[in-house]
């Protein structure tokens, strides 16, 4: 889900920048600190869950689970997201530092549209497992569709390339929609209120 | 599970004020990830390797790192030299090369690799506790400065916590494979480890309050900014403005 620094060029990265400062502002105002440790909690969560390698065929993707996310904390998954990704530049050198602010908007972006999208069907039980799927698979295709719009706008000979980046997605679409799904069913009946307790 | 690889090594750039080391990375980084012509990319290229040099690091750690970091590079180099519209360097059988394209990847190959080292050698050789204490310093948000601080300090707590359930999962004869029970298993696995954090989160949470937490994160590292801080700043400086002289030249010479 990442790009890597080198790639974009200046109008790109700065406009993702400043959308990323945005959000996370909005984010920050959210989140009080009666709340910041539950979300620190879940951000370290949802970190641990990038290392999580679930197998697909003969290879092996990992979970990002942003509209899991998302449709938990709302807006302040933003500033979450931007912290992960300041320890996954910091630990694994993935993504960059310029590139960060591109590469949170490509991934908190979509979960804040699952906020508010996907998070009414939430509330009655039927529509629970829907709601987990949509928001799962929902989030990894406007993720893919926005990191594909970052390469286009960047070079539009990169057009081709971004297409595959999105079909490359599609797999990760389908297993993320059925992880989220069981994810939202498991907690709706072991402990509902943490699906809607932390956002505000 | 080891994250900080580069952070346990010894040399003067570990012990560096982690103001100093964000800042100068971050300057460093934006100029590389601009730069368009070669000329540029390769200077930057260079200092990252005089630095990963500077750090003393285990060059097969970083060797090892680098091939895993560039995916994403095989990925466009796969893809760009076909795709991308320009005259044909070559051709093989019914595909054409296009110079631009190859070129396109080149460049982008030197910049990607370059950022990645400048990471290793100023950011990785710092553990996120104290860039987290640098940022705060630094007069970043403070809830964000925290929720860095704090979520760093739970993910080994919560990974752990996580294969724990996975070796439940695995003594009970789970074998992950391409199929629906893997993917509900997973889901309700996370599902726990979600659970368990968000009463660690309240647990936590009242241990601070009875601690009196009003939002500052106290810290016994104490770093300052002495003379070290000051000429390695300045080298950096200097480094900066050349890559930005060079990449200006060789765009009018172009």
């Amino acid at each position: 889900m990442h790009i890597s620094e080198g790639i974009l060029s200046a109008p790109v990265l700065f406009g993702g920048a400043s959308l990323a400062v945005a959000g996370t502002l909005i984010g920050l105002k959210k989140l009080d600190l009666d709340r910041i440790m539950e979300v620190s909690m879940l951000t370290a969560t949802f970190f641990v869950a990038s290392l999580i390698h679930v197998p697909l065929g003969p290879a092996s993707i990992h979970l990002v689970l942003n509209g899991l996310l998302g449709i938990m904390i709302g807006w302040a998954c933003f500033p979450a997201i931007v912290v992960g990704l300041l320890m996954q530049a910091v630990f694994f050198q993935y993504g960059g530092l310029l590139v960060l602010g591109v590469n949170a908007v490509n991934i908190a972006f979509p979960a804040v549209l699952c906020f508010y999208l996907v998070r009414p069907l939430l509330a009655a039980a039927k529509t629970r497992p829907l709601a987990g799927f949509i928001a799962g698979s929902g989030s990894i295709l406007l993720s893919s569709i926005s990191m594909a719009l970052s390469l286009a706008f960047t070079d539009i000979g990169f057009l081709a390339t971004a297409k595959i980046t999105v079909l490359a997605n599609i797999p990760i679409m389908v297993i993320e929609g059925f992880i989220t799904m069981f994810v939202v069913s498991f907690i709706g009946r072991v402990h509902p209120e943490l699906l809607w307790g932390a956002a505000k | 599970m080891k994250f900080e690889t580069f952070s346990t090594a010894d040399s003067f750039l570990q012990r560096l004020d982690p103001r100093v080391k964000l800042l100068s990375s971050l300057a460093l980084i934006v100029v590389i990830a601009l730069c368009t012509t070669f000329a540029a990319a390769c200077g930057g290229l260079s200092v990252a390797l005089l630095l990963v040099l500077a750090a003393k690091l285990e060059l097969k750690l970083v060797i090892r790192r680098l091939l895993l970091v560039n995916g994403f590079v095989l990925f466009l180099w796969l893809t760009l030299p076909l795709t991308y519209p320009g005259t044909a360097a070559f051709t093989l059988g019914p595909l054409d090369f296009s110079r631009e394209g190859i070129m396109l990847a080149a460049l982008i190959s030197i910049k990607t690799n370059g950022t990645v080292l400048v990471l290793i050698s100023l950011l990785a050789t710092s553990s996120v506790a104290a860039l987290g204490q640098a940022l705060v310093k630094l007069k970043v948000p403070a809830k964000l400065c925290l929720l860095l601080l704090f979520s760093y300090r739970y993910i080994f707590v919560i990974h752990q916590e996580y294969l724990r359930l996975v070796r439940a999962a695995r003594l009970r004869c789970f074998k992950a494979g391409t199929n629906l029970h893997t993917y509900r298993t997973t889901g309700y696995l996370f599902g726990m480890t979600l659970v368990k954090s968000h009463h660690r989160a309240h647990r936590v949470r009242q241990a601070m309050v009875l601690r009196g937490f009003q939002g500052q994160f106290h810290s016994l590292y104490d770093s300052s900014v002495g003379k070290t801080e000051i000429g390695f700043a300045l080298l950096m400086l200097t480094a900066v403005a050349a890559l930005i002289g060079l990449e200006l030249l060789s765009r009018i010479s172009s």
